[in-house]
């Protein structure tokens, strides 16, 4: 009781040291949010597009279905080929009007005619996309061949350099934060020293007086990720419609799949809400115990 | 118990504030330690706490040689050894209540235990309608008998009074004097540091006299002038 009255006092009797705290905490792990939530997405829909066939065939209007018989069992032939599928022209009008079904003005005066058929090729490894490709552009009647690897590429790119930026802004962030941690609670160590130096003399251990710092520290940690977290999903909802239609016609993205447990990126579901502030609790309470035990370790044995 | 072997402490080569003294005080004993200003009256009772090392000869403490303790174990020393400061030491910014209580927090003791500890020193100090006052709003001797009550509310064996009727006026002092002797009656070894020629002789205790750092009397149940 004495030690949660006495960890409330600092706090209100340093009004200013600790609002920078908790804002500084709370910066940090909103990016580390953000970060972690872009990271999520793009590994996700990395891993959505590889496990969608890899390559495309758009054919020309006059290909006809023997010789799109006789092309897949060409594919068929080379052994490469894991599996395929063909979309006729009236299958590839339905994808578009449900693509599309919140757009009456995009679905006007498309017929199953205007669309091409098309055949959707997984290879059995992505190295034998390349040999596919090649195969299929000499090939007559292919009107497009839309290569699925380089978007992946591209996306994987992405999520490298998503992932390196995020990593150097969250350690720079987290460092600054801890170094301001250190400095907040060093200066109410340096403030208390009269009273820190008569708890030593009636006998308290360093554990004893250095515990209301770190539960400081570890308050400052509690409502900076709470405050992240907030902000984060207010964000998550805010973008929810423009990523909406970015993401049309991709479905749900998963990152992580048990059974019936389904950790979803999009649409964003309740358990990713809930690991998103688990783990901005768990690296606020870190960052806050740590910075606070070296600035009170450090202190204290001055 | 404490002992002293030929404890001597200096400052740098000039400064002694004492020189090679050697008294044993058994358990349950009053002693007055006393002398002029500068005696080292302050300087022994901070070797027994530790709060200084001897340049020389050793410092006992019930089992524990005190100058060779390792400072992990300084905190348990200071439990066993409550000390009253001249100049109270309280902790401005908590009642009287949480000034006691500190001393069984660091014990771990659960709040039961504490409010009703609190209770049974604030009952020996005089104090039990001054709980929740801060210590600004009391007399200097009202400081004083919390700082008693502090020392003496955790597991205190020992209590070591330096000047604590120094600052006060003659009756404050007398029931000052009055709660460390009922304190000692129950068991507490006490050696209170005094150069208060009236208090030292009203209780007819042991008293160990220094000057200049020498131990230059220790007497039992003897007048002091």
């Amino acid at each position: 009781m004495t030690d949660n009255l006495s960890i409330w006092r600092k706090i209100r009797r340093t009004p200013y040291q600790a609002i920078a705290s908790v804002f500084m905490m709370f910066i940090t792990l909103f990016v580390l949010a953000l970060f972690l939530l872009l990271i999520a997405s793009t590994t996700s829909l990395v891993s959505y597009f590889e496990s969608k066939p890899q390559l495309t065939v758009f054919f020309a209007n006059d290909k006809d279905k023997t010789s799109i018989d006789l092309l897949i069992e060409k594919l068929k032939r080379t052994g490469i080929v894991a599996s395929w599928k063909f979309v006729t022209k009236e299958e590839a009008l339905n994808i578009y009007r449900e693509q599309n079904k919140d757009d009456p003005l995009l679905l006007e005066m498309v017929t199953a005619d205007i669309l091409p058929s098309s055949l959707d090729i997984s290879a059995k490894t992505p190295k034998y996309l390349n040999d596919l490709n090649n195969m299929l552009k000499n090939e007559p009647g292919i009107d497009d061949i839309i290569f699925q690897k380089e978007v992946v590429d591209t996306l994987i790119s992405w999520a490298n350099t998503i992932r390196l930026v995020g990593l150097i802004f969250v350690i720079f962030l987290m460092t600054s934060t801890f170094f301001i941690l250190l400095t907040s609670i060093g200066m109410k160590i340096a403030i208390k020293k009269e009273e820190i130096e008569i708890l030593r003399l009636v006998g308290a251990t360093d554990w004893y007086i250095k515990k209301p710092f770190l539960y400081e520290g570890m308050i400052y940690g509690l409502l900076g990720a709470s405050l992240a977290w907030l902000f984060s999903s207010l964000t998550i909802l805010y973008l929810s419609p423009f990523a909406s239609s970015f993401l049309k016609g991709v479905g749900t993205l998963s990152l992580i799949s048990f059974n019936s447990i389904n950790l979803n990126v999009w649409p964003p579901n309740l358990l990713l809400i809930i690991c998103l502030f688990l783990v901005l609790l768990f690296s606020g309470l870190i960052i806050g115990f740590l910075g606070s035990l070296v600035a009170s370790s450090r202190y204290l044995k001055e | 118990m404490i002992l002293f072997e030929e404890v001597s402490k200096s400052y740098g080569r000039n400064i002694t504030a004492v020189a090679n003294i050697s008294f044993k005080i058994n358990t349950g004993e009053f002693v007055f330690l006393v002398g002029p200003s500068g005696a080292g009256k302050t300087t022994v009772l901070r070797l027994i706490d530790r709060e200084i090392l001897p340049s020389t000869g050793s410092v006992i403490v019930d089992d524990w040689e005190v100058n060779k303790l390792p400072k992990s174990k300084l905190a348990f020393l200071r439990r066993k050894v409550g000390f009253v400061f001249q100049d109270f030491k309280l902790l401005t910014d908590r009642t009287v209540g949480e000034n006691i209580a500190v001393s069984l927090e660091i014990l771990n003791k659960n709040r039961q235990e504490i409010d009703k500890r609190i209770n049974q020193v604030l009952n020996i100090v005089r104090l039990e309608d001054k709980i929740n006052y801060f210590p600004r709003q009391l007399s200097l001797g009202e400081q004083q008998r919390i700082a008693i009550g502090r020392a003496i509310a955790g597991e205190a064996k020992v209590l070591l009074a330096d000047e604590p009727t120094g600052n006060l006026d003659p009756k404050t002092s007398w029931e000052i004097l009055k709660i460390i002797n009922k304190i000692n009656k129950e068991g507490t070894t006490v050696l209170m540091a005094s150069h208060n020629v009236d208090i030292v002789n009203s209780l007819k205790k042991r008293v160990i006299a220094l000057n200049k750092g020498q131990l230059v009397r220790d007497k039992e149940q003897s007048r002091y002038s």
